[in-house]
């Protein structure tokens, strides 16, 4: 008797416990669909991806096809975006060049999180290692990005993969101290003491406890990072030191296009207007997640 | 003063000492031997090892670091081997353009972003404030040298007002300068006028709403004067961090920039180097921009105390 009123108790509390989630969940899409911000940056990014994996189905051309016979054609009905000086269709290179510059960019955002996280979260939780931790990411923060990039990627070679590795070296610090500064302010919090009486070990503390209080300011953060390294990757390609010719990449487009700047307009506009899109689709984004995730911080739309 | 002086000196001494070990060992990243990578694959194994004995690549590793760090120290940077020059040299032959657009671009952002800043701080919530507002997302969202390429199709192809590249220096008149410099100045300071408008509206939003300011409001002085006298002075201390942060990241800028624009600067020049595989002409720059950089910060950090008395007497 005694038990079935147990297991009563627990399964209402269950089914409290998920009405209670559902709810809080569909709480969170309301005010994520009220932020205008939140919302347009995230039709914009989801429009940008679906052409991006869709491109084998939205255009017939090759991204490395070269007819001369078609060099410099403007925009026609055939032809989208017109032709490049090799003959090459700029709608299917632009959209193929998308690919990689959101892989690229994708790619550092996640390794920026991860080193990032480790990273920040070590340095706040142990003294010692706060004070060497810091003092490298301070020396890395001291170079320009653009520059450091631009100095890994001539040494290792242009190679999708150096640009990856020299934005991930670049933009590391930055999330390492944001997740650090989140982390030393729940390292003080009485239940983390609590823990430390019960005698928790670091790592659980570290993360079990502390780790997840860190992530609404690395997302965040990381939306930016994601918005920087599109930007860098694509002056890297146009300053020739990044994606290799002939692959297509928003920046080789821009490369390509500048010598016949004079004749073809549509090299230039096509791709530039996708650079704008997707960093504007990530700002608004992270600008409105802030919004939702983080209204301490929230300065620029009091 | 004197004593937070002092302890921003030394706190710099780490800083700097890392940026000289990613620097030292930026040319060590180098797949396979860098004296071979530099030469190209039609070098001599002779010329190879000559390099290498030159360079000092035989070495223990924590030598070379010694001997490269102790000639960094007294401003020795290493031969450029494609023009055979000391760094140094060829780095300040080329500085010209690149610090003139960097500053031309500060001078045309600060220009016009305070006053945006400051209207749409006035007139919050109102169209004018989410139009500036919207205008300075958009800005943000535009790199410097897509801008340059927009603005060069615009101006210099479809109009037809401005030449599109080229360089004029400034020693042979400032309009000819000026001609060339413009649009690469606007290109670059735009991104830098979002910014500092964004920072401006945010710092005056908070003062506008302290208590000296209703005070000065409800003594009767002139608007103007509230804004400009009161208001301004303190808002500026965010305003001016931004301005010393933003700087490095102007020069670095400039260097993507002019290469759009075929501007003979350091963006040209670490390019070319790049080319070449003029390695030490590639690490001697960029340690000379990260480290001025990191004194910059220092300058404007500095400068906080003589704009704002708290900072003097609270950091201690």
């Amino acid at each position: 008797m005694e038990g079935n009123v147990t297991v009563q108790t627990n399964e209402l509390f269950l089914k409290k416990k998920k009405e209670m989630q559902k709810e809080r969940r569909n709480l969170f899409i309301r005010r994520f669909l009220s932020n205008k911000m939140a919302v347009i940056g995230s039709i914009i990014l989801t429009f940008l991806g679906l052409t991006a994996i869709l491109a084998p189905v939205l255009t017939s051309f090759t991204p490395y096809e070269m007819v001369a016979a078609n060099r410099l054609q403007p925009p026609s009905a055939e032809h989208w975006f017109g032709t490049d000086n090799f003959g090459r269709d700029i709608f299917s290179r632009v959209l193929y060049g998308s690919q990689v510059s959101l892989a690229v960019g994708l790619s550092v955002a996640l390794a920026t999180s991860i080193i990032g996280m480790v990273v920040g979260l070590l340095a706040a939780y142990y003294r010692l290692l706060d004070h060497i931790l810091m003092r490298i990411c301070d020396g890395l923060m001291a170079f320009p990005a653009i520059l450091l990039a631009i100095a890994i990627v001539a040494v290792l070679g242009p190679h999708p993969v150096n640009v990856v590795i020299a934005l991930t070296v670049v933009k590391s610090p930055e999330v390492a101290r944001v997740v650090r500064s989140a982390a030393l302010v729940i390292k003080e919090q009485t239940y983390i003491e609590a823990l430390k009486a019960q005698g928790a070990s670091a790592m659980r503390i570290i993360f079990m406890h502390i780790t997840p209080n860190t992530v609404s300011p690395l997302i965040i953060q990381v939306t930016y990072v994601f918005a920087i390294a599109i930007i860098i990757e694509a002056a890297l390609s146009f300053l020739g030191a990044g994606i290799p010719a002939p692959h297509p990449s928003w920046g080789n487009i821009l490369y390509d296009g500048k010598t016949v700047i004079f004749s073809a307009w549509w090299m230039t506009i096509f791709p530039g207007i996708c650079i704008i899109l997707a960093v504007l689709g990530l700002n608004l984004f992270g600008d409105g997640l802030r919004d939702l995730l983080d209204p301490h911080t929230n300065k620029a739309n009091k | 003063m004197k004593a937070y002086t002092i302890k921003r000196l030394l706190s710099l001494l780490p800083v700097l000492l890392v940026v000289a070990v990613v620097v030292f060992f930026l040319i060590h990243l180098a797949p396979g031997d860098p004296a071979a990578v530099m030469l190209g694959p039609d070098a001599s194994p002779q010329d190879v090892e000559n390099l290498r004995e030159q360079l000092g690549l035989n070495l223990p590793l924590y030598q070379q670091f010694i001997a490269w760090f102790s000639g960094v120290l007294v401003g020795d940077l290493g031969m450029s081997i494609y023009m055979n020059q000391p760094v140094l040299d060829v780095f300040l032959d080329r500085v010209g353009p690149t610090l003139s657009l960097a500053i031309l671009a500060q001078g045309i952002s600060i220009i016009i972003a305070i006053p945006f800043g400051i209207i749409a701080a006035r007139k919050r919530g109102t169209l004018t404030d989410q139009g500036f507002m919207v205008f300075a997302m958009l800005g943000v969202s535009v790199p410097s040298f897509l801008l340059g390429l927009l603005l060069m199709l615009l101006f210099g192809v479809y109009l037809g007002w401005l030449p599109i590249a080229g360089y004029s220096p400034l020693s042979e008149g400032v309009w000819s300068h000026l001609q060339y410099m413009i649009l690469p100045a606007i290109s670059l300071g735009a991104i830098q006028a979002a910014l500092i408008a964004r920072m401006t509206r945010s710092s005056m939003l908070d003062i506008l709403s302290t208590n000296y300011i209703k005070t000065a409001h409800a003594k009767g002085v002139k608007e103007r004067l509230v804004i400009y006298k009161h208001a301004l002075r303190n808002a500026f201390i965010p305003i001016l961090t931004v301005l010393g942060q933003t700087f490095g990241t102007l020069v670095a800028g400039a260097v993507v920039t002019e290469t759009v624009f075929n501007l003979p600067g350091i963006g040209q020049l670490i390019v070319q180097s790049i080319v070449r595989r003029d390695y030490a002409v590639i690490q001697g720059t960029i340690l000379i921009i990260a480290a001025s950089y990191v004194l910059i910060n220092l300058i404007v950090d500095l400068l906080y105390g003589a704009v704002d008395p708290r900072v003097r007497f609270n950091k201690k």
